[in-house]
């Protein structure tokens, strides 16, 4: 067992873990955390998506111990069902899900790529590499292609990132 | 996963010497290509050495005018440098091809280069793989081989270098910077760093037992015009069928390096000389000695064509 501590939406916690256990599992398994879902355990589908010092990550494809005083933020964090985070109050109004399974994943992600377009990261669809990037539907869809969903919600999706981005501007 | 221990490195020195003196023991960096196949039993390492804490993730410009990048940048970070945007765009474009924005995020300049082919029977343990397990046959050779090499292969294994950020460094004439167990460093031009199968499909790098990746050099700049090309079977988040990375002058000369036909980013300067002539007299010097099979063999048109628009788009 190694120890390893970190904080999580703000809270410290101390975990002594295998060191086998992956961020996500020591979230579902050990905190109860089960926000963050299990969709492929590769790194393919985007459901175990959590920000960690603020950036993007599939939590399933990172080992907790590496984390040692990191910052994570899952989407319990972001907001609850009594006080919505904006991008989760989008999705709900736009009908961005239906089983839901890929939701939290999805809404990580959301949240995170405006924060990359506002740095100026540029994408594979962005016609110019030193130009700032705009919030377009392209450029959404590419920077989601990470959160995969069953159900096929995408369009719905890109509509309540793009209204974020809107009120955001 | 099997059971390992695991600890951080406190310099490049020590990973590297940790690294050779415990049996079984691996670097491990973003994680998203060891973890991933660690789940498999296809790495089964005994020992884990993370390399996160090592300050190796700067980018600094060199005296000679190129840059230096650490080999813990994170794609995402290397791909949105203001200089790398500038004065090597086809570095920033074959990254942002490559993966999505949360493996980006992770993913590491040394893991990048590392990273393992995308053969399916390498991936499925119930498979014979030479790659996997020297000795034991390849099931791709007569098999679903529609991703694999064309040129470059073997008789004993005929899986490409996935990769894109690789390609592009080859055609940039990067260098890999290393500091060997003892101590000692040195520097690997990356057209040396990935070794074609031969009868060692398992033996991939130049690298030595424990040797860690502390940079990769780039030339200072050499102009022109960057495109890399992608060809996938969808539209973002895919490996390449094909990829072509090139740099273009005004004259028409320039470079080209291929992904997702050969064991390693494929690049073959004397048919450069061919690029003025046009994309069907240099696929046919780059890829000179091709030995598709019937299901991949559709790789040759392909890059034909996509170095045909690649060329058209650089003439603007
Ligand atoms: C779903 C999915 C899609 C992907 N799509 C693409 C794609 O389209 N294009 C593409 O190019 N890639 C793609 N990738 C692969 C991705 O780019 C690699 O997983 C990543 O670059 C590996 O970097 P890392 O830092 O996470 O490496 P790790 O997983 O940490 O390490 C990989 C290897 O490198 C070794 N290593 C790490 N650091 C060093 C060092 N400093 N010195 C020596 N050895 C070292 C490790 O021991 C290990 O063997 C994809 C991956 C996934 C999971
Ligand atoms: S092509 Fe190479 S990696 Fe694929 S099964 Fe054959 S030996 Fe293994
Ligand atoms: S569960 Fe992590 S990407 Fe699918
Ligand atoms: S809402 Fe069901 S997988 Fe996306």
């Amino acid at each position: 067992m190694t120890k390893v501590s970190f904080t999580v939406n703000g809270q410290a916690v101390a975990l002594s873990l295998d060191t086998r256990t992956t961020l996500l599992d020591a979230l579902r398994e050990h905190l109860q955390l089960t926000g963050s879902k299990k969709g492929c355990d590769h790194g393919q589908c985007g459901a175990c998506t959590v920000m960690v010092n603020g950036r993007r990550i599939n939590s399933c494809l990172s080992l907790a111990v590496m984390h040692e005083g990191n910052e994570v933020t899952t989407i319990e964090g972001l907001g609850s069902p009594e006080s919505m985070h904006p991008m989760q109050d989008a999705f709900v109004r736009h009908d961005g899900y239906q089983c839901g399974y890929c939701t939290p994943g999805q809404i990580c992600s959301s949240v995170a790529i405006l924060e990359e377009i506002k740095a100026g990261i540029p994408s594979h669809v962005s016609a110019d590499l030193n130009a700032q990037p705009r919030v377009t539907p392209e450029e959404i869809r590419e920077r989601m292609s990470g959160n995969i969903c069953r159900c096929g919600a995408y369009s719905n999706i890109v509509d309540a990132i793009t209204e974020v981005a809107g009120r955001q501007a | 996963m099997k059971p390992f221990t695991y600890e951080r490195a406190g310099s490049p020195a020590e990973a590297a010497a940790a690294a050779a003196r415990v049996q079984g023991a691996r670097f491990i960096a973003g994680g998203t290509n060891l973890l991933d196949l660690m789940k498999l039993q296809i790495e089964t390492p005994t020992h884990l050495i993370d390399v996160n804490g090592l300050a190796l993730d700067s980018i600094e410009a060199t005296q000679e005018g190129g840059l230096r990048i650490g080999a813990l940048v994170r794609n995402t970070d290397l791909a949105a440098d203001a200089r790398v945007r500038r004065d090597y765009a086809l570095l920033s474009r074959a990254l942002l091809a490559g993966a999505s924005g949360q493996l980006r995020n992770k993913a590491t300049t040394a893991g990048n280069l590392m990273q393992r082919t995308r053969c399916p029977y390498f991936y499925d343990t119930n498979q014979p793989c030479n790659k996997r397990q020297p000795g034991s046959g390849c099931a791709a050779i007569g098999g679903f081989s529609r991703p694999l090499a064309v040129v470059g292969s073997s008789e004993a294994c005929i899986a490409t270098n996935p990769g894109d950020m690789a390609v592009a460094m080859r055609a940039l004439g990067a260098v890999v910077e290393t500091v060997k167990p003892d101590g000692t460093t040195r520097s690997i031009p990356i057209a040396e760093f990935h070794r074609l199968p031969g009868d060692t499909p398992h033996v991939e790098t130049a690298l030595e037992r424990g040797e860690l990746i502390t940079a990769v050099t780039l030339p200072p700049p050499v102009g022109g015009t960057h495109i890399y090309r992608k060809v996938r079977d969808r539209a973002s988040y895919a490996f390449a069928l094909v990829s072509v990375a090139a740099i273009v002058q005004r004259d028409g000369t320039g470079r080209v390096a291929l992904g997702g036909v050969a064991p390693k980013p494929w690049r073959v300067e004397a048919a450069e000389a061919e690029l003025p002539r046009g994309a069907r007299a240099a696929t046919a010097a780059i890829l000179d000695g091709a030995r598709p099979t019937h299901e991949n063999a559709f790789k040759i048109p392909l890059v034909e064509r996509t170095l045909g628009a690649v060329l058209a788009q650089a003439r603007g």
